[in-house]
């Protein structure tokens, strides 16, 4: 099988079944989520809840050459 | 300090109201000569009722306060006859930076595409704003503007329908009764409180501080925000320029800083100097150290009583959605309102302003609230995403998607709203039932020049057809016989070449940009509110449909 994907850094957010009318509206209803999850946790007990959330989308992503892309970029100026 | 205005002084004077024996009724009552008070004045007097202003004061906004007005309101100052001197004086633009410790992470261009007549956004100092839109008031009959009237009483009789003013003068107090009355007094609203009426919502933790100074710099007039710059480590600023080279700087200020201290212009120039530079030559011109809450009434009417802009409802500065959703709102009241005086359109319509724009004002507050909360995050977790979002916009572009340094104002789609004929047909694009109509450049038979121009101030169809020559008997009787309703719609032949027959307006789509943006093909109708919104749409005329269509948008079906 030949290799297909990349990791894709174009934003990529949607609400499925829905006209969106403004580009930033998607991305933004992420972010409010992401914060959100986090609203009331100590700081310890948002580590966890990024730990666990990094794995559930990598699952998602599963492409292995996508994710070490992916760990990467996110490693990269740290 | 003002070095840059003159603020005019507007004479008190006596109304024979104050002198006379009974009590004098009136059609309608604006508190309130800002901004929003002033667009409901003039939109009151170009739909032919007669308005009176009441403001407490005798000048314009002292100090330059809001100063970025966008596209869509100035799309409504033009329709209130106003916008050109605005523009002409303002500083156009359209580009936004965001920096992240100095470094040039991602911009933005508020209106990538041609054809439109209006601009992205212009800044201009309220005090102009504001005394160009008095001045157009004295070249319209009908608006009254009182000044150093203030309203002390205020008794909304629900069983007469009546609301009856007490207002302090120069000369002492008298009274006045309306049949309406639109509260535009400001987010501190003193009608509103003596109506007792609640406005809830939420106090953000953190103060900014605003200093406009005059200064001749070359930057372009663009809108740069720095996230923790190195010469206000941990916090964000914001440049921008208005007229008169007086130039707009906000700094974010931190929750425990003195707001009295912060106001000492000993304390304001060392921080215009870290961020300028020590060489540049500036005056201090106006400073002001604020909080914001993001909030709103539950309702935006009580009986005979409509509140209006910040009165309504109140944002975070970042996005400039305060002063701009406020002409929309007197953008969507007043036809609404002529309607139901004129015993037109029943009193339902005045509760689908409230609808339409307490959605609107949902939208403004959630990008608002947005917007503070990237920029002043109050967790270390929403501080380190924050920052992660703004690392990774150097390089990849869905992070500088989601950098929030303000979504700047831009008009709701109000597709839920009541007045709204949902699609039969299949369209394509953004004009859909509850859209502000996209501009475009046309050739009107009147030489007009833009679409705006034309679709304004009444029901209008518009019947898009290649060739306006070719329209038919049958067709050009069924545009005609609209006109003749107790609520008229004026039918719009929108073509490529040719005039319609009847002498019914046609207009040519000259750079197809219409056709385009509607999703048109031939045959194509939209009809069009007052307020230039899109009512519904079809892909064939059917008289019926647009009839049913008319009584949806006015709440008579």
């Amino acid at each position: 099988m030949s290799r297909t994907k990349t990791l894709n850094t174009e934003s990529n957010f949607y609400q499925p079944n829905q006209q969106v009318f403004r580009a930033y509206r998607a991305g933004d209803d992420f972010y409010e989520a992401l914060i959100e999850t986090h609203l009331g946790l100590t700081d310890e007990q948002s580590q966890q809840v990024n730990a666990k959330l990094i794995l559930l989308l990598a699952n998602q992503v599963g492409d292995l050459d996508v994710l070490r892309e992916a760990l990467d970029a996110a490693r990269q100026g740290v | 300090m003002f070095k840059a205005y003159e603020n005019p002084v507007y004479d008190y004077i006596k109304s024979p109201d104050q002198d006379a024996d009974t009590l004098v009724h009136h059609p309608l009552v604006i508190v309130g000569a800002g901004p929003v008070g002033l667009a409901a004045g003039l939109d009151a007097a170009i739909n032919g009722i007669p308005a009176i202003i009441l403001d407490d004061n005798n000048t314009v906004s002292v100090g330059s306060r809001a100063v970025c007005y966008s596209k869509r309101a100035l799309e409504v100052l033009d329709r209130l006859g106003c916008a050109k001197r605005m523009v002409d004086k303002g500083v156009i633009w359209k580009m936004g930076k965001v920096f992240f410790k100095d470094q040039l992470v991602t911009s933005f261009d508020l209106l990538p595409e041609e054809g439109h007549e209006q601009p992205a956004f212009i800044n201009l100092q309220q005090y102009y704003l504001e005394q160009y839109m008095v001045d157009r008031s004295d070249e319209l009959d009908n608006i009254n503007i009182r000044w150093k009237n203030r309203v002390t009483v205020v008794d909304n009789d629900a069983d007469s329908n009546i609301v009856t003013l007490t207002i302090e003068t120069p000369d002492g107090p008298y009274q006045i009764s309306t049949d309406w009355l639109i509260v535009a007094d400001g987010a501190n609203s003193s009608v509103r409180s003596m109506l007792g009426l609640a406005m809830e919502g939420k106090t953000f933790e953190d103060r900014f501080l605003i200093a406009d100074i005059i200064m001749k710099a070359d930057f372009p007039s663009e809108r740069w925000f720095s996230f923790d710059p190195s010469y206000h480590k941990g916090q964000s600023t914001l440049l921008h320029s208005q007229s008169d080279n007086v130039w707009r700087l906000d700094f974010q200020l931190g929750w425990d800083k003195d707001p009295e201290e912060e106001e000492k212009p000993e304390n304001i120039i060392p921080r215009v100097k870290a961020m300028m530079g020590d060489n540049v030559e500036f005056e201090l011109e106006w400073a002001s150290v604020y909080t914001f809450m993001c909030r709103r009434m539950e309702r935006f009417r009580q009986g005979r009583v409509i509140f209006v802009g910040d009165a309504a409802h109140q944002v975070s500065p970042f996005g400039a959605r305060g002063a701009n959703s406020g002409f929309q709102d007197t953008d969507n009241l007043l036809w609404k309102l002529k309607l139901v005086m004129d015993g037109k359109a029943p009193d339902a319509l005045i509760d689908s302003y409230c609808a339409e724009r307490e959605y609107a004002a949902d939208e403004n507050l959630l990008n608002s609230t947005r917007s503070t909360d990237f920029i002043s995050p109050k967790s270390n977790t929403s501080l380190q995403f924050r920052n992660a979002t703004l690392e990774l916009s150097k390089d990849y572009h869905f992070a500088q998607k989601l950098v929030n340094s303000g979504r700047l104002s831009d008009a709701a789609f109000l597709t839920e709203s009541p007045l709204n004929t949902a699609d039969e047909d299949a369209f394509e694009g953004n004009m859909v039932a509850g859209a502000v109509m996209d501009d475009a450049p046309i050739q009107g038979d009147q030489d007009e020049r833009w679409a705006l121009k034309v679709f304004a101030n009444q029901f209008q169809l518009l019947y898009f057809i290649d060739n306006a020559s070719t329209l038919d008997e049958s067709t050009a009787r069924q545009l005609l016989a609209m006109t003749q309703g107790s609520i008229p719609i004026q039918p719009v032949v929108v073509s490529t070449s040719g005039t319609a027959p009847q002498g019914i307006k046609t207009i040519q789509d000259i750079k197809r940009l219409l056709s385009k943006r509607y999703d048109a093909k031939n045959g194509t109708c939209y009809l069009t509110r007052p307020d230039q919104h899109v009512a519904g749409r079809w892909r064939t005329l059917d008289s019926s449909k647009i009839s049913q269509a008319l009584n949806t948008a006015t709440c008579n079906g």
